[in-house]
């Protein structure tokens, strides 16, 4: 049987930060993550990262990376398996691992989740043509594969990942013909929206896609502009020449695991949907249970990576790692996640946290 | 308005702008990061001590026009690429405008271009000073422009094409 101490399920910014905070402690660790590189969504980010110096603001988020994983190798205590898919959470506290043609139970004594999130989609009449990408896709495909999704293209929601990834596109060497966005305001930092607009493209906001054309592949959308109620206003209909369109509608963090764990959860839109009730140190409602990063609340890779070591250091603790310096290094990583989320655009966070925590309430 | 189209207002243009006498002193920089959101490596970035300390991560930037040699080297390390750096003295009639530049094709000194506003629209034909490889070293350029001087608060790109 295989045994490890501490099992990280993810290798992305929060995984990495948990197994690192733990294994710097002391204590021994598993780093399990399904692609065949570690990084999660950090290895297809090619812009400058926000944050501070402490998450590594400034870099790219490739080279964060890669500091991350070099880092990780460095402790000598980290066994990571790549390709490795963790495929379920049994009642005897077991975990399955499915690696290449080996599916193989694990042993934990604690385990950190960090599995990260999937994009959402919208549903408009053709929104199955080919041609038709979740925004994250379409950088995958271009900055992980180095292929040109098509010529142009018009993006579906003006969030950071909208306007980022418009950016990238850019880059690639893509006509952008707009950025969408149905809210009255856009959703993304100003500076990152500000960077496109002055390359010339359009941000429409109050607008929606409502119609997707093409025989084989997409050739064209109609798209209109919404009133207050976000109804279409009739006669503002019109037609954009495009071979792609990316869908950025927000992500949702991935749960399966953690209710399959019997951890309790709660549905908070402000967080992405259903992430588990946690405490401080974000152990969930199931004793030895810790959970990270996108998993716990959309959120940014800076905070991910605070609330992986917090976790990876509370897990440590609790086998006895590191007790000395536990207090200091915790309310360090709790000070960093508040002045974060502390600002104008951390709001929704703290009042997905806020309703978290009463919803976690009502349930006891 | 900025948080509908991604331009910043005139006003909002207008109260990053070092003063007359600090323009006619040569290279300042111009902070257009209009909004508060977790990020301070403007700040690191100077050595000069020119960027207040953020008291709170979310703070906006500001700047001692007095303090500031126009280094650039917050225009490199600026996520956002909000920061430019604008020498008025640079000519009777022209300005230098410094911008980050992080695409694969790159304009070659003398060569001039479409100077392009904020909203991307092209107001002016500037001429590429200098191409300088990005103090940060991660594969950015700094685009020296000399553009019209009364446009050097309007001229902020050039095309990717
Ligand atoms: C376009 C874009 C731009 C962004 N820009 C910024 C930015 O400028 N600054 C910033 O701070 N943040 C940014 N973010 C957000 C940031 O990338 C995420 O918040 C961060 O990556 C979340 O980290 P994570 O470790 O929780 O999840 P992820 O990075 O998604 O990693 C999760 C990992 O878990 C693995 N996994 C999932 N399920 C399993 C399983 N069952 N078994 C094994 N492995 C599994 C996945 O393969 C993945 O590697 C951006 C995101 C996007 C998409
Ligand atoms: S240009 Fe140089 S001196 Fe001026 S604020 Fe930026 S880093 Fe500091
Ligand atoms: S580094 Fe750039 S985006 Fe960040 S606070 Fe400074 S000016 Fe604003």
């Amino acid at each position: 049987m295989y045994k490890t101490e501490i099992l990280v399920v993810g290798g992305g910014p929060a995984g990495l930060a948990a197994a690192l905070a733990a294994a710097e402690q002391g204590a021994e660790v598993t780093l399990a993550d399904r692609n065949s590189d570690l990084g999660g969504q950090l290895v297809k980010q090619t812009h400058m990262f926000f944050g501070s110096k402490g998450q590594y603001a400034s870099e790219r988020g490739i080279s964060i990376a890669k500091i991350l994983k070099e880092k990780a190798a460095a402790t000598g205590k980290i066994r990571i398996l790549t390709g490795a898919t963790v495929t379920g959470y049994y009642e005897d506290k077991k975990v399955t691992i499915e690696a290449g043609d080996k599916f193989f139970p694990v042993e934990p004594q604690r385990v950190i989740f960090a599995t990260g999130a999937q994009e959402n989609t919208l549903i408009f009449p053709g929104c199955d043509l080919p041609g038709i990408y979740g925004a994250g896709a379409v950088q995958t495909l271009m900055n992980l594969h180095g292929v040109k999704p098509g010529n142009r293209v018009a993006m579906v929601g003006a969030g950071n990942i909208g306007v980022i990834v418009s950016y990238q596109l850019l880059q690639a060497g893509v006509e952008v013909a707009a950025i969408i966005e149905a809210a009255p305001r856009i959703g993304g930092y100003y500076v990152h929206a500000a960077k496109v607009r002055r390359l010339g493209v359009p941000i429409l906001t109050s607008h929606t896609v409502i119609k997707a054309h093409g025989n084989h592949c997409l050739e064209k959308i109609t798209i209109a502009e919404l009133d207050e109620k976000r109804q279409v206003m009739a006669g503002s209909e019109r037609d954009l020449e495009v071979d792609v369109l990316c869908v950025s509608v927000g992500l949702s963090p991935l749960a399966e695991l953690l209710f399959q764990a019997g951890c309790r959860m709660g549905y908070v839109p402000e967080l992405g949907g259903f992430v588990p009730f946690r405490d401080d140190c974000l152990e969930t409602s199931v004793a030895g249970i810790y959970v990270a990063g996108d998993a716990a609340g959309i959120g940014e890779a800076s905070a991910a990576m605070v609330q992986g070591r917090i976790a990876g250091l509370a897990a440590a603790a609790s086998l006895g790692y590191g007790k000395d310096t536990f207090l200091e290094k915790v309310t360090e990583a709790g000070r960093e996640l508040t002045g974060l989320h502390g600002g104008p655009t951390g709001e929704k966070i703290r009042t997905g946290l806020a309703k978290l925590t009463l919803l976690a309430k009502e349930a006891v | 308005m900025l948080s509908k189209t991604g331009v910043p207002t005139r006003e909002q243009v207008e109260s990053v702008k070092p003063d007359r006498e600090r323009l006619a002193r040569g290279p300042v920089a111009v902070i257009e990061c209009f909004q508060q959101i977790p990020c301070d490596p403007c700040y690191t970035a100077c050595s000069r001590g020119a960027i207040q300390p953020f008291a709170d991560i979310n703070d906006l930037p500001r700047i001692d026009f007095g303090k500031c040699n126009g280094c650039g080297l917050c225009v490199a390390y600026c996520p956002g690429l909000a920061v430019f750096v604008v020498d008025e003295t640079y000519s009777e009639t022209e300005a230098l405008v410094r911008i980050p530049w992080e695409f694969l094709n790159r304009p070659e000194a003398g060569q001039k271009a479409p100077g392009l506003n904020r909203e991307g629209k092209e107001v002016a034909l500037v001429t590429v000073k200098r191409v300088q490889p990005s103090p940060s070293k991660n594969g950015a350029y700094i685009l020296w422009l000399a553009v019209p001087k009364e446009l050097a608060f309007e001229v902020r790109s050039i095309p990717v094409k």
